[in-house]
């Protein structure tokens, strides 16, 4: 994982930290969209999005940690030492997921009993632990949080996507806040796109159309 | 579940239920590091010891500790710690006693804490209430499938290495559709043992 894909490596040729407000915003949300750029928490990503309500609530969930970890980890930069850093990250991170956590469990249970233990590998998503150490620890809190919440953004619009295109071609039809919108009765519903390997296909065209709008490959993903 | 053996559970976890290829855990060092078969193998082994013992120590820790003083919610934190403990502890343990191993496992060790999926074995064998030797087969089953799923990407790869590849395909988007269809062969497998 010592690629530039970890963006563990500050200051890329990218500019990853060298951008403010507005630039960080759109660097989350597009240029460097945390999902299809960077291709980072997949981990998580493909098992929740058979469905699109589940994703919005994965990448709202995400945002919050993402925003809520960096602005503390923004705040504590100067006291927490260099050689534990990772450890303290984790513990706050940890500490934002088990508030959603619990948020979810004691309104949303349906909704947390589908998510199952999705939540709780936000700790272990990547792109909440690279955000805090390649912006957090550099800069100042608020400029940390706009990049939490524009990562959180772009992950959550990508997510959106995922979610929205399997679940529309998986079932025929979209329910979005209890409101069915169906595709029409000559579409044969294809059962894969709910499973597994539906997930890692409408991935794998998405990053490729993705590459084909920034004009092509990414240079990180050639190998 | 508690009449489940823990060897159906094991098999289940390698080839049904595959961490990898069914709960998507495990995704990032399984693209990244999947180039040359002998690495995925170093990191396979690395992952399916971490995760057994990992697993064990925190059905330990949940059950024994945890649930008697009814600090569930503080699950996720607690988990994560022992990973990371337990981790930094065989890194040094190896270092001191097995150089030799230590530079064979060495430097996969660290990547190990961030692996998603060691965190989701210890989180699915709570949620799915497995028994003590339930979750240590599950722990293995799991950290061998990902072993098997990670050394068929790399062979893949290895192959696919002088192929013609359109290129906006090239690189991530390739790997995603090669699992994609990875993941529909082991489907073939659905039915032979069942566990949730």
């Amino acid at each position: 994982m010592a690629d530039k894909n970890t963006c563990m490596t500050c200051g890329s040729s990218r500019g990853l930290c060298g951008g403010k407000g507005i630039a960080t915003l759109k660097e989350g949300i597009w240029t460097n969209n945390p999902l299809a750029i960077q291709v980072l928490g997949i981990c998580s990503t493909l098992a929740v999005t058979n469905k699109l309500s589940n994703s919005l609530v994965m990448g709202i969930a995400l945002m919050f940690v993402t925003a809520g970890s960096n602005l503390f980890v923004s705040l504590l930069r100067k006291q927490i030492p260099h050689r534990i850093r990772m450890i303290a990250e984790v513990a706050i991170i940890s500490a934002f997921v088990v508030v959603f956590d619990q948020f979810l469990k004691a309104y949303y249970w349906e909704m947390s009993k589908q998510l199952g233990p999705y939540v709780g590998l936000i700790i272990t998503n990547c792109i909440v632990m690279g955000r805090a150490e390649a912006f957090a620890l550099q800069n100042p809190p608020i400029v940390s949080i706009v990049d939490g919440l524009a990562n959180g953004i772009g992950y959550a619009l990508a997510l959106a996507i995922i979610g929205f295109l399997r679940e529309l071609l998986g079932s025929g039809q979209v329910v979005l806040a209890g409101l069915p919108l169906p595709l029409g009765s000559w579409y044969t519903p294809n059962q894969m796109m709910i499973i597994a390997p539906g997930a890692f296909f409408v991935f794998g065209i998405l990053i490729a159309i993705f590459n084909v709008m920034k004009g092509g490959p990414a240079e990180e993903n050639k190998k | 579940m508690s009449d489940t053996s823990a060897l159906v559970i094991l098999v289940a976890a390698v080839f049904t239920n595959n961490i990898l290829l069914s709960n998507f855990l495990g995704m990032c060092s399984f693209i990244v590091c999947s180039n040359q078969i002998g690495t995925a193998l170093g990191l396979g082994t690395a992952v399916t010891f971490v995760m057994t013992i990992t697993t064990a120590i925190n059905y330990a820790v949940n059950y024994g500790i945890l649930m008697p003083l009814r600090l569930g919610h503080l699950q996720f934190i607690i988990f994560i710690a022992v990973i990371a403990a337990f981790v930094q502890f065989v890194e040094m343990v190896v270092e001191r006693f097995s150089p030799k191993l230590y530079f064979a496992l060495g430097i996969f060790l660290p990547l190990i804490t961030v692996n998603c999926a060691i965190l989701g074995a210890s989180l699915f064998a709570v949620i799915r209430n497995y028994t003590f030797m339930q979750t240590v087969g599950y722990g293995f089953g799991a950290g061998a499938g990902w072993m098997v799923a990670i050394v068929l990407m790399a062979g893949l790869k290895q192959k696919m290495r002088y192929s013609d590849i359109p290129a906006p395909f090239e690189g991530v988007p390739a790997a995603m559709i090669i699992t994609c269809v990875m993941a529909m062969a082991f489907m073939g497998f659905a039915g032979m043992v069942t566990i949730q």
